[in-house]
């Protein structure tokens, strides 16, 4: 998939990973989290590792406070809504918020985990300019309080500090 | 890890039980197991004592087709919706996740078919004997087909007409259990609840590492 790609996520650090559809950013993610093996290369990872993708991992029958508390009983985390404007669609069953409402979500069960590691799978499709401004306000307030976020995004990133890899430079 | 795979088996349950979206829950196999008993009769006649002597194959075909109807939503949305992935994600091993959802399972379908029998027992005129042979029999094996189930659910998530792939594959894979579990009411067929008991501890010690490695399989 990729020749030669070495990246590294510290404390404090964003890594944005860019490209267009299809390159394998997801797939990377998805190494990256140990949930797909590489061909070839190794991946170390030290700490909690929490991922955002396409797939909400929310059971969308259930109210949304129910949904998030069954992933805050098994992380032992409290919950944490305030950050992404979830407090009034507690009461509403996941299936029927919008697609912005889910990336919010999405981040939610993310931010709550406890997890230092923070992997995001183009985690602001969807969302409006002020969520776009709010998410990315929190992934920086992750940082600041030392953990590491790598974002896959075809967006550009309104980000302080962030290592941008272009995987276009790696395709064999 | 208990504190972990509680809250996990506690929805896997009510979901199983209660169902959602759309989907039946633990109301839709109890309601077959009734309806196969109550139709028996009508199939074959008013011969007590026919229905007596193939009254307990009807009871097994039915638990058998009965553990087969949720095979759908045992672990295919899970998978989809990417609550595998997460869990793997938290160190919580998909064998371990399975085990759990075999639990439940029986709870949702194993249970309620136990509780049904004796109604089944009475349309299909077995005697107290037979009905007590039935429910150890049930108690036995529907571990069993809760175990095939599970292995089958997560060995054709993701497939497509995956649900009807899944019910040809647990048949044949269930037919031990249900030799052993309706023979054990032939008149020489004390062994048959020993064996019936062998097969589900073996479905049962298998389903874990079979449905887990075909999870793992799957995301690749």
């Amino acid at each position: 998939m990729f020749r030669g790609l070495s990246l590294s996520a510290g404390p404090g650090s964003i890594v944005h990973l860019a490209g267009p559809n299809g390159i394998g950013k997801s797939s990377l993610i998805r190494i990256l989290a140990g949930l797909l093996r590489p061909f070839a290369g190794t991946v170390e990872r030290t700490g909690g590792v929490a991922l955002a993708d396409e797939r909400l991992a929310l059971d969308g029958h259930q109210p949304l406070a129910q949904a998030l508390a069954f992933w805050q009983r098994i992380d032992g985390a409290e919950p944490m809504d305030g950050d992404f404007g979830l407090s009034d669609l507690l009461d509403v069953p996941v299936r029927y918020l919008s697609t912005g409402q889910r990336k919010r979500a999405a981040l939610a069960r993310v931010a709550a985990s406890g997890a230092p590691l923070w992997l995001l799978d183009e985690p602001l499709n969807g969302l409006d300019t002020y969520w776009m401004c709010k998410a990315q306000a929190a992934i920086d307030a992750h940082c600041r309080a030392g953990g590491a976020v790598v974002i896959a995004s075809h967006q550009p990133l309104a980000l302080e500090a962030v290592q941008e890899i272009k995987l276009l430079d790696f395709k064999p | 890890m208990i504190r972990k795979l509680w809250p996990i088996f506690t929805r896997d349950l009510a979901l199983l039980i209660r169902g959602a979206q759309g989907r039946g829950g633990a109301v839709l196999p109890l309601l077959f197991f009734l309806a196969v008993a109550m139709l028996f009769p009508f199939a074959v006649g008013p011969d007590a004592r026919l229905r007596a002597r193939t009254g307990a194959g009807v009871i097994w075909v039915a638990a058998l087709l009965a553990a087969i109807l949720p095979l759908d939503r045992l672990v295919e949305p899970d998978v989809e919706a990417g609550l595998f992935d997460q869990w793997a994600l938290r160190g919580i091993s998909e064998e371990a996740l399975l085990a759990v959802r075999v639990v439940a399972h029986w709870l949702s379908f194993g249970v309620p078919l136990m509780l049904a029998a004796p109604l089944s027992a009475g349309l299909l005129s077995l005697d107290a004997q037979q009905l007590w042979t039935v429910e150890l029999g049930l108690l036995l094996g529907t571990p069993g087909l809760a175990a095939i189930g599970v292995t089958i659910a997560a060995l054709t998530a993701g497939l497509r007409a995956g649900a009807a792939l899944g019910g040809l594959l647990a048949i044949p894979m269930a037919v031990p259990l249900l030799i052993f579990g309706a023979g054990s009411l032939q008149p020489d067929g004390e062994g048959g609840l020993a064996l019936l008991a062998a097969c589900s501890l073996v479905a049962l010690a298998v389903a874990p590492f079979a449905g887990g490695a075909a999870i793992r399989a799957g995301r690749e």
